[in-house]
């Protein structure tokens, strides 16, 4: 009896229904509070013309980054040929800082996203599954917590040797710790929600609650976590190639040029200089982009 | 007809201790539970914070897993004979938190939508069925389908939470403080959509409340809770208006009465409720009971009948309990 007339309703309402209410996506809104924004934009505009410029690289330098030439070494900013000097073998510094912004780039970007996705995991896990779970898998990352992270990723490139692929790989170790326990954190707080329970007396399994009701809502904070810990992964990037475990001379990478260039500091200070402005830079936008998406992401203003 | 069936429901929380090995003890949230629902009625839960009755209905949507007891729906014992999926397609909730049972990610029509579309059904007429919800528990699907929650108002919450809970087309919704949250004007209009829907779609409620005018607007029948267990049940007229148990005339005598001469003067009960905490033996309100005597200490007080389908948990209501105040056999 009731359903049927369920049934007139859902017939008698269907023909209206086609035209949606004109509100905003939970995506757009905030991307429209983001253009809003302009630290942000300009930030966001700063990293982008910064990685088109690492992928058009060879079109746009105006030399081989790897050439160099004894007569010309240590040429200052402004110089005939070498718009911001030479480095200590006469090659031309402009050319191996757009160069450089492809290894230090991917170095500072490939540790976060791969620590994104297995600390994302294993947080999500141990926060939704709780008990036991939680306890293993937030323990074993506690370990790893207790040092400090540049000891940690040059313990870990120490140990497997120097290389571009042995620096990502100790990076990752090192970031999926603080990104692991972000996600256990707030899926523990989403879990406990009434949304997930009603979604669980629907009938739904543990897949597909996950799915739906708790990875929108906890990778919007844990992504925005990930965002600021791209300026310190560069840092720590350069840092390892400074110290000799990253990326190996003659490849141009921005930490690893600031090393080189560190004994032409009292001859030519600020051809020097120019790496860690730099990564200086790359950094500074990046953190404040991540405070602008973290403000943008917060719905209830 | 008898719909569902509780009996024995308990669930105890094991506390954990510290370091030292203080603490402990087990929380007797619900303990030992026994009821029916009929096919048609509105069973009013009652009691005070704490006692129980949130515990009591995620048991029976199994959200916890209960310690012992046995529910049954349609005749049909949840777990072994009928699926837990299935029944929860029957059984639905109303949560207290209108902004926190909803995804604030998710659009309204979508968390409506998100039922069905586990249990099967396509996702056009998932949405179809949910617009068809929103417009029969008072929101425009124009307007509101492709709302935020955060973009609602507490009322307009909770009937998405309604529309939510009848999207599976329940034969019971559990309704756990369902409208304590909202304003004295939005809880009447949401209380009567409840009674129109409840005709509509031929539903049971369960409803949970410590508002004991709403309770008695709304209930056929109603239990008492007092930590854990049933002090007293039986219809709502018999429960208000012939009430036996020390505890239930404490409950109702708290009602702030409209007439001004009859203000109440004496606090009714006294301190807070005890500890839930390994409660000692014998009836669980003999502690603020102003009839207690040492039989009431003494072993397990069951629900006795005092009258047609009215029952009681207290010795004084028994004959031949031993109590001073207990009728004699004859009575």
């Amino acid at each position: 009896m009731s359903a049927a007339a369920v049934d007139v309703r859902e017939a008698a309402s269907a023909a209206p229904a086609a035209q949606f209410a004109p509100t905003q996506g939970y995506w757009r809104s905030v991307f429209s509070r983001l253009m809003r924004d302009k630290v942000t934009v300009i930030c966001a505009l700063v990293i982008l013309a910064l990685i088109l410029m690492a992928v058009f690289a060879p079109w746009i330098a105006p030399e081989d980054p790897l050439k160099g030439s004894v007569m010309k070494r240590l040429r200052p900013i402004g110089s005939e040929g070498y718009p911001l000097g030479s480095d200590e073998l006469g090659r031309d510094m402009l050319s191996r800082l757009i160069f450089g912004a492809r290894l230090s780039l991917v170095m500072g970007i490939v540790p976060v996203l791969c620590a994104l996705g297995i600390g994302g995991l294993l947080g999500i896990t141990a926060g939704f599954h709780g008990g036991r779970v939680n306890t293993a898998i937030m323990r074993t990352v506690d370990v790893f917590y207790a040092f400090p992270s540049v000891l940690l990723a040059v313990a870990i490139s120490g140990a497997l040797g120097a290389g571009i692929t042995n620096a990502i790989l100790s990076l990752t170790i090192v970031f999926i710790p603080p990104i692991a326990r972000v996600a256990e954190s707030v899926t523990t707080q989403v879990r406990a929600l009434d949304y997930v329970e009603a979604a669980r007396a629907s009938g739904a399994g543990n897949f597909t609650i996950i799915r739906v009701h708790i990875l929108g809502n906890v990778m919007g904070p844990v992504f925005v976590y990930a965002t600021s810990l791209l300026s310190v992964c560069m840092i720590l990037a350069a840092g390892l190639s400074f110290l000799g475990l990253g990326t190996k001379p003659p490849l141009p990478e921005w930490g690893l040029m600031l090393n080189t260039l560190r004994t032409a500091i009292f001859q030519n200070p600020w051809v020097a200089a120019l790496p860690g402005l730099m990564i200086f830079l790359v950094s500074f936008c990046f953190n404040l982009l991540s405070d602008g998406v973290r403000s943008a992401m917060d719905v209830t203003r | 007809m008898t719909l569902l069936t509780v009996s024995g429901l308990r669930k105890h929380f094991p506390l954990k201790k510290d370091l030292l090995g203080r603490g402990g003890g087990t929380v007797h949230a619900v303990d030992g539970i026994t009821f029916d629902v009929a096919q048609g009625e509105t069973l009013g839960v009652v009691g005070e914070s704490g006692c129980g009755k949130s515990t009591m209905a995620r048991l029976l949507l199994r959200l916890i897993e209960p310690d012992e007891g046995l529910i049954r729906l349609e005749g049909r014992a949840v777990g072994t004979q009928m699926p837990l999926t299935e029944a929860r397609g029957k059984m639905q909730m109303v949560f207290q938190d209108s902004f926190a049972s909803l995804n604030p990610r998710l659009t309204v029509e979508d968390s409506i939508a998100f039922g069905p579309i586990v249990h099967g059904l396509p996702r056009a007429q998932a949405r179809e069925r949910a617009r068809s919800l929103l417009a029969r528990v008072g929101l425009e699907p124009l307007r509101f389908a492709g709302r935020y929650p955060h973009e609602l108002s507490g009322g307009q919450r909770q009937r998405v939470n309604i529309a939510r809970a009848l999207a599976l087309r329940p034969k019971i919704v559990i309704l756990d403080e369902a409208v304590s949250a909202l304003d004295k004007s939005i809880e009447a209009q949401v209380l009567n959509l409840l009674l129109d829907l409840k005709v509509e779609f031929g539903l049971t409620y369960v409803f949970i409340s410590h508002d004991l005018n709403v309770v008695r607007y709304m209930s056929d029948r109603v239990i008492v809770m007092y930590l854990g267990k049933i002090a007293e049940a039986g219809p709502a007229e018999s429960v208000f208006g012939d009430t036996r148990h020390p505890y239930t005339r404490a409950l109702f005598s708290a009602m702030p009465s409209m007439d001004p001469d009859r203000r109440t003067q004496q606090p009714p009960l006294i301190g807070d409720p005890p500890n839930p905490i390994d409660p000692p033996p014998g009836c669980r309100f003999k502690g603020r009971c102003a009839h207690a005597e040492d039989i009431c200490g003494r072993g397990d007080i069951t629900l006795t009948s005092a009258g047609a389908e009215h029952r009681v948990a207290c010795l004084m209501t028994q004959p031949g309990s031993g109590h001073s105040s207990a009728p004699g056999k004859a009575a």
